[in-house]
């Protein structure tokens, strides 16, 4: 399986999100820069984490111009996988991939530390390898991940479990109903603001993480084995 | 040709317009000598830029010659952008400390901000990957509004600066003391990582190659930066708000990706970061350490503004800049690079064989100055040094035990002393894991950052305990050094080599000459034993405000290898059942002690002793001990004390507690802040084989209870819920901020 790892100017998890499929999940990944026009030969795309172009103005506002986003936006189309972390989630926000927006955290600083998670969907493609309700303990490093969003939407999330991910015990930056992360209604495209990608391996902490790539891994198998 | 509003040659000297850009009469005089004439105001603005402590160290170079350097793997000593020490397999570390002290006392977020941006393009400068920042930050007491308003900014500053780049703020140290309330200090480190045949120098070799700029454009910002960080700050220093630069991580994000990428490019000569002094200090010092010349034209020089003069251009210190000595004719090579990332690199001149820094503008020559002059030639002075009288009564008074009336109560009081507290609130704020490389985040004795694709891993710390450098700059000298190699041995490294920067007081004053004499006498002695040489460093002067100096504060930064990813080791005890050890002697020792600011409300007497043979044993015992798989966990102690050492070592731990026994005079076995101990702890099975490698002593075992429970001659003194020892030491800065 191949995955493309979208860098943006600015990007800084790239690398993180790059070793965790290769070294860590055992697949293919390639770099691929935010002016690329072709995503076809690619099975899954990560749009990691970091502050493309600064986040000056808002953060993913100017990435989501880039003219790999089209690209991203086809891919979304296709059905395949697309996971956004972080800055990455920022964007597909931006992009109208998922819907809502994100606010500064609520303490007004830069968070960074572990936090537990509730796994709220486990019946999805990124989270089919974890038990419904576990408890997974994700870093997050973030100044804006307070997730807003309208009542109508967050109704629309409910009813259509697309709320997968939610902080557990706590609340680290004031988000609407405590949530981490979220997919779109056809379930191919995830965003959060926790980072799987730092949680691949015991040394770094955890490997909570770990799951949620081969999730996706696992779907795609299954779904080629069919057509197969 | 002379501008318009700009004084003539004449004029400077009859009114002394040199004066007011740091320069004395005998500097200036010099200059005349030099050039055979008089200068014009862009060459006095070259010269004195050039000539201020900050880029020529004028008055420190006869104390840095005291400094070891080498050592058999030092690849790059002192005198380039950073220093780099071989860590086998043709891998080798860089890395280098710098201050931004003034800039952060007058606008703290950009001035904390453009000293990491600064200190990571030293790094990159060299051709290394940098891999992790750290800092060594001094404020005053956190007891009002402008104190509160420093420390949150700065902290900021570090956060806003290093999570945009992506490159993680892996540890530090942060001490408060009245001392620092007008100049705090911000001292910012970075790391990186490259293999031999990458290391680039900043060299302009090769008559008739190409200079070229990358990077931000030249604004007015940071003009004569330099010279304000060579000297004190005074009420009318708010007025030098300009001086200060202002940061733009992003800019820098795309500068240190191209740059890694030309740098494999074998069309690139030299690079340098404009820092300090700008493009004046990267030209000047690339011709001078070539032995050959440059000539800019400085119409092609990028300016983000309208009419700016040379003077201006030069002394300017806009951020995120690069100068480049590419080979003639292989110029679009490197334009292409660094188009991709949006950035234009222009050809502004090329290496002559005159010696001269030669500037143009609008066709003529504006400046022609001989660049070693500005560089290699700058004067040095030998200042006179006094033994202050106040060292002279410390000395002479008796080492005497503060009165504790209740032990459980002060070791409470001590862990919420700001400088022993958690300083979670401060690097919950950095991004310590981007790269994914942290094995070790802040918080234990050391950061620790594995190296990927090895087994390897590499130590790293900041200290300096600037109170013992008061009371005693020799010892309190050998002692910084020795807490870094402590902070190192403990996380299972070796220490490697030491980058410093030395922040002190004015030179001018003898009693402050003879603190920064004595320092680096301690640091220097203390080098050659525990064999870690100097590689690189900064010093920055003139810490003073309204005519009070800082407390000498000579920062070292360590890194040290860790040879397996299973030798890493952290303070925190680990099992119920390991047996506890302390490692090194008790004594009554508490000059310059946390109990005795906390009894007392001052520092006085002497600091605490150091035996260097006895530290370089113990830390060798400790290693080997660590290397044989003996060790479950080991912190030194240090400020508080060995009662603030064990508590430290349960709050990480979470569910576990400690049973210890102490024999001696309770005060002293508890708070006293002697040298060269270590608390450790083993597994029952391996208690044979570590006490034939560590002379330790047995003192006690982690318990499955949560409790630290302490007794001296079999007298419960300490037994306290490790809950309520985490509230008190984790809540001390956030309760002091609000």
């Amino acid at each position: 399986m191949k995955f493309a790892v979208i860098v943006f100017p600015g990007s800084n998890c790239d690398v993180d999100m790059y070793h965790a499929v290769i070294d860590e999940l055992g697949e293919e990944a390639e770099y691929v820069w935010h002016d690329e026009t072709n995503l076809d030969r690619f099975d899954a795309i990560l749009l990691p984490g970091g502050f493309s172009f600064g986040d000056y103005l808002r953060t993913g506002a100017i990435a989501r111009f880039s003219p790999v986003m089209n690209e991203v936006v086809k891919a979304a189309e296709l059905g395949k996988p697309v996971l956004g972390v972080c800055n990455g989630f920022q964007i597909l926000l931006e992009a109208g991939l998922l819907p809502g927006a994100m606010r500064r955290n609520d303490s007004l600083k830069f968070i960074c530390r572990p936090v537990l998670l509730e796994v709220k969907n486990s019946n999805t493609m990124f989270t089919n390898q974890y038990a419904p309700g576990e408890i997974i303990e994700i870093p997050i490093a973030h100044g804006e991940g307070n997730y807003y969003c309208d009542e109508t939407t967050l109704a629309k999330l409910k009813a259509n479990n697309q709320i997968v991910f939610t902080y557990h015990n706590e609340n680290p930056n004031g988000s609407i109903e405590n949530i981490a992360g979220i997919m779109n209604k056809q379930g191919n495209v995830l965003g959060m603001m926790p980072h799987p990608e730092r949680a691949v391996a015991n040394l770094l902490g955890s490997h909570d993480g770990l799951k949620l790539f081969q999730s996706i891994v696992n779907q795609w198998r299954e779904s080629h084995a069919i057509k197969a | 040709m002379q501008l318009k509003l700009e004084p003539s040659p004449e004029q400077i000297k009859a009114e002394k317009v040199y004066s007011q850009m740091g320069l004395t009469d005998e500097e200036f005089s010099r200059i005349e000598k030099i050039l055979g004439r008089l200068p014009n105001y862009t060459e006095v603005g070259l010269f004195s830029v050039m000539w201020s402590e900050h880029c020529s160290y004028k008055n420190s170079k006869p104390i840095l010659k005291k400094f070891p350097v080498t050592g058999p793997h030092v690849l790059q000593g002192p005198g380039e952008g950073a220093g780099v020490v071989d860590i086998g397999d043709n891998q080798a570390v860089v890395f280098k400390i710098e201050s931004h002290n003034h800039p952060s006392a007058i606008e703290p977020y950009q001035g904390a901000a453009t000293g990491v941006g600064g200190i990571i393009r030293d790094v990159f400068s060299m051709g290394a990957r940098p891999i992790a920042i750290l800092n060594s930050l001094r404020f005053g007491e956190l007891k009002n509004a402008r104190g509160k308003y420093l420390f949150e900014e700065v902290v900021a500053g570090i956060a806003g600066y290093g999570n945009c780049i992506g490159i993680p703020t892996v540890g530090g140290e942060i001490q408060f003391d009245a001392c620092y309330e007008g100049n705090p200090l911000v001292n910012a480190m970075c790391v990186g990582i490259l293999n031999h045949e990458d290391i680039k120098k900043g060299q302009a070799h090769g008559v008739g190659n190409t200079v070229m700029y990358v990077g931000a454009k030249t604004g007015r910002d940071g003009i004569h930066g330099a010279t304000f960080a060579s000297e004190e700050l005074t009420e009318a220093s708010e007025e030098k708000r300009p001086a200060v630069q202002v940061g733009d991580p992003f800019m820098e994000k795309l500068l240190l990706e191209a740059c890694l990428e030309v740098i494999k490019s074998d069309a690139l000569v030299g690079i340098q970061d404009m820092g300090a002094a700008g493009l004046t200090s990267s030209s000047a010092e690339m011709a001078s350490k070539a032995g050959s010349g440059i000539e800019m034209n400085l119409d092609l020089v990028p300016q983000r503004e309208t009419g700016m003069t040379p003077y201006e251009m030069m002394l300017s210190e806009s951020q995120e800049r690069m100068l480049l000595v590419v080979k003639n004719g292989r110029e679009q090579e490197i334009i292409d690079i660094f188009k991709r990332y949006g950035l234009e690199a222009v050809a502004i001149g090329r290496v002559t064989d005159d010696k001269m820094l030669r500037l143009l503008h609008h066709g003529e020559v504006v400046a022609e100055v001989p660049a070693d002059a500005l560089s290699e030639d700058a004067p040095v002075y030998y200042k006179p040094s006094i033994e202050p009288a106040y060292y002279r009564t410390f000395q002479k008074m008796e080492n005497r035990i503060p009165k504790v009336e209740n032990i459980e109560e002060t070791l409470l009081q001590l862990l919420q002393q700001p400088t022993i507290a958690s300083k979670e609130w401060v690097y919950n704020q950095y991004d310590y894991m981007v790269r994914t490389n942290t094995v070790v985040a802040p918080g234990s004795d050391a950061a620790v950052v594995r190296i990927r694709g090895t087994r390897k891993a590499l130590a790293m710390t900041t200290d300096c305990n600037s109170r013992y450098i008061y009371l005693d700059p020799e010892t309190g000298g050998k002692i910084a050094v020795s807490e870094a190699a402590r902070n190192i041995v403990c996380s299972g490294g070796e220490p490697l080599a030491i980058t410093d920067c030395l922040n002190f007081g004015s030179p001018e004053n003898p009693e402050i000459f003879w603190q920064l004499e004595k320092a680096a006498d301690g640091i220097s002695e203390a080098c050659r034993v525990l064999k870690t040489p100097v590689i690189s460093g900064n010093v920055s002067l003139y810490n003073e405000t309204n005519d009070t100096a800082i407390y000498p504060t000579p920062v070292i930064g360590m890194v040290g290898l860790i040879q397996d990813l299973d030798h890493i080791t952290t303070q925190q005890f680990k099992q119920p059942g390991d047996l506890i050890y302390l490692l090194g002697e008790t004594k009554p020792e508490f000059g310059g002690s946390e109990l005795q600011k906390l009894i007392y409300r001052e520092i006085f007497g002497k600091s605490p002793l150091l035996d260097l043979d006895v530290e370089a044993l113990y830390q060798e015992q400790i290693l080997t001990a660590i290397r044989a798989g003996l060790v479950a966990s080991c912190h030194d102690v240090s400020e508080g004390g060995v009662a603030v050492a064990l508590s430290e070592c349960i709050v990480g731990a979470d569910g576990i507690g400690a049973d210890v026994e102490l024999q001696g005079e309770a005060v002293t076995q508890l708070f006293s802040e002697s040298q060269s101990r270590f608390i450790l702890s083993v597994k029952e099975e391996n208690r044979e084989q570590f006490e034939r490698f560590v002379s330790a002593k047995l003192i006690g075992r982690v318990t499955a209870e949560p409790i630290l429970q302490i007794s001296v001659n079999n007298e419960t003194v300490v037994k306290v819920e490790a809950e309520k020892i985490k509230k008190a030491w984790k809540g001390a800065i956030p309760c002091l901020l609000n």
